[in-house]
């Protein structure tokens, strides 16, 4: 177990220092930031200024390597565009993105488990159908689409919920949908599958044999074996939800992680958005090295792989 | 007349004997499958669609008109003269979404092939080759999982410039991964078989071995990852677009289409309903067909 836990570590800080270097190296894409940064109006001298100024002189590599290391001490630079440290910046903007992102996992467990197993125990009947049908459309739905669509029915049409704004909990109510939504088909789709594999073994013919209720054998003995690889499944669909929580911030002008995002990327803030990528990039590794954990704790026959 | 009458009907007793022939059982899995033949027939059409734009639009799709500003679609009110109504520009609507068809399905085609060159090339390589070049494409693949799509994809596009060829790059540089993992467990699959045996036994090189023995037996999984990424795709080009920096103005984009929508979605909502179903119908068309695909050729899969 510690040999594999090591061996996931290694690999997760690799990886992380990976993104690192890519997410440094996209400043320098567009062959000159100091050009960009000064904009197409500025002189010669400016560009220049702005040069030396941010240090983009140097070789690229000692600029990684000073980017790197103030990075590991929690210094990200400074915005260019709020002049403000974007370590500070990001920080208080990750707590409504925090929040949205649980609120959408949960959204998306409480909805999804419940679907896959009441599909489960009855295969090809009606539930199963409309089920299916769910995770098929859901998946086609794109996301920009359906939360403007929200806003129109809730918000224009009946004047119920606030469609944009971060004030209170009423303003997370669509985003949640929307942003939960994505990670729904996934999970149904695991459980069902799940569930109709475990309801076909030994041990529950066994749980039958000796009497056990239906719901006992539902929710005691099935749903809690079929629900590890769920678990999992959702830690790593939540590292992917805080990365794709731009879309949905920026329908909802939800003031979280993904909306300043857009903002820098629309700025061209690029300490900004090079420190976004990593951020979010370092939540999905923390959350699949998690679930890699998790996953070999509960079931050991994981730990080979 | 009757000759040919009676050989196109089986015989019962040889029929019983001999049961249908793998290709009759292909066949009739194909044609049974309710969602793939929806599936085939709806993206049919859309790709007809396509090609056939400039005789299938009524208008100019970028020739405005203030005379004829946000004129609504016909079932709301409107004359058939704009079937689907026209933007804020005046632009006729359904020949807007007619020529749109057209980026959609080459966003999903072009960034759908990139990412599959890349993705096969890395999946049979380590799949084949194990060991060190196994560990190498497992680390480049947790890589590319780690880096959130849509911003990497929007501030690269930003970077660089919006135009129809860089958003198909980009996207067809960062999906890959999904063709690395499942081909990767498909040449596992295949690369212990006999016929590779055999094939290397008698001498044939590693590239012919791929390309004749492993490549043919995993082409199946490719068709499916293939469908299911030009979906992705496509979806993707239509996010970066709604955002305001993908496709840029004044290009068809269904994407763009709703994002300019969306400031008149007070009170003209269709002006984002028709571009996002449209979209929708695709989507789920090549899903569908994905999915059908995935049932048809794997049976044994299917949960």
């Amino acid at each position: 177990m510690l040999n594999f836990i090591l061996k996931r570590l290694g690999l997760a800080v690799l990886v992380a220092f990976t993104v690192s270097f890519i997410s440094f190296s996209l400043m320098f894409l567009s062959g000159d930031p100091a050009a960009a940064l000064a904009g197409e109006t500025a002189s010669d001298q400016d560009v220049e200024a702005i040069r030396v100024l941010y240090g983009f002189d140097r070789p690229m590599l000692v600029q990684y390597w000073d980017w790197l290391s103030s990075a590991l001490v929690g210094d990200l630079g400074e915005s260019y565009y709020f002049k403000l440290p974007v370590a500070s910046l990001i920080a208080e903007r990750l707590q409504v993105t925090m929040m949205l992102g649980l609120c959408g996992i949960s959204f998306a467990l409480l909805t999804a488990v419940p679907l896959g197993v009441a599909a489960a125990i009855r295969p090809n009947s009606i539930i199963d159908r409309i089920a299916l049908f769910l995770s098929v459309a859901g998946q086609a739905m794109p996301s920009f689409w359906f939360g403007l669509i929200l806003i129109v029915v809730f918000s224009i049409q009946f004047g119920i919920l606030p469609p944009s704004g971060t004030s209170t909990w009423r303003h997370f109510i669509m985003p949640t949908i929307v942003l939960g939504y994505y990670a729904m088909p996934a999970i149904m789709r695991l459980t069902r599958a799940g569930m109709l594999e475990v309801l076909s073994s030994d041990y529950i013919r066994t749980a039958r044999a000796k009497g056990a209720s239906e719901f006992t054998v539902l929710f005691k003995h099935a749903l809690r074996n079929a629900i590890i690889p769920v678990v999992s499944l959702a830690a790593v669909q939540m590292g992917f939800m805080l990365g794709g929580s731009i879309v949905v911030e920026s329908i909802f002008a939800l003031h979280g992680a993904g909306y300043l995002a857009w903002e820098s990327i629309a700025r061209n803030d690029l300490p900004t958005v090079q420190a976004l990528i990593l951020v979010f990039s370092l939540f999905y590794i923390v959350f699949t090295f998690l679930s890699d954990v998790l996953n070999a704790w509960l079931d050991p026959r994981m730990r080979a792989g | 007349m009757s000759d040919a009458t009676t050989n196109m009907t089986p015989d019962p007793m040889l029929e019983a004997i001999v049961g249908p022939t793998p290709g009759q059982m292909l066949r009739k899995r194909i044609f049974g499958h309710q969602g793939l033949m929806i599936g085939v027939v709806v993206l049919g059409i859309l790709v007809l669609v396509a090609i056939f734009a400039p005789l299938l639009a009524p208008h100019d799709p970028y020739a405005q008109s203030l005379m004829a500003r946000m004129k609504p679609p016909v079932f709301l009110g409107g004359t058939w003269e704009h079937p689907l109504g026209t933007d804020h520009l005046g632009r006729d609507y359904l020949s807007r979404l007619i020529y749109g068809a057209r980026v959609s399905l080459l966003i999903g085609l072009v960034a759908a092939t990139i990412s599959g060159v890349i993705g096969t090339a890395m999946g049979v390589a380590a799949g084949y080759f194990g060991g060190k070049v196994d560990a190498v494409v497992t680390y480049l693949i947790n890589v590319r999982l780690a880096m959130p799509v849509v911003l990497v994809a929007l501030a690269v596009v930003a970077i660089l410039g919006g135009s129809l060829q860089v958003v198909i790059v980009v996207l067809g540089l960062l999906l890959w991964d999904r063709f690395a993992v499942v081909m990767r467990s498909s040449t596992l699959q295949v690369r212990g078989r006999e016929y590779v045996a055999a094939a290397k036994a008698v001498g044939c090189s590693t590239p012919r071995v791929l390309m004749s023995e492993i490549m043919p037996n995993i082409a199946n999984n490719l068709i499916v990852v293939m469908t299911l990424e030009m979906a992705h795709a496509i979806l993707l080009e239509a996010a970066l677009s709604f955002l305001g920096l993908g496709v840029q103005p004044p290009t068809p984009s269904w994407g763009l289409m709703v994002s300019e929508g969306k400031n008149m979605m007070l009170f003209e909502p269709w002006m984002v309903l028709i571009p996002g179903a449209v979209l929708f119908v695709l989507v789920l068309a090549i899903n569908l067909m994905g999915d059908g695909l995935r049932d048809v050729t794997a049976p044994e899969n299917r949960s």
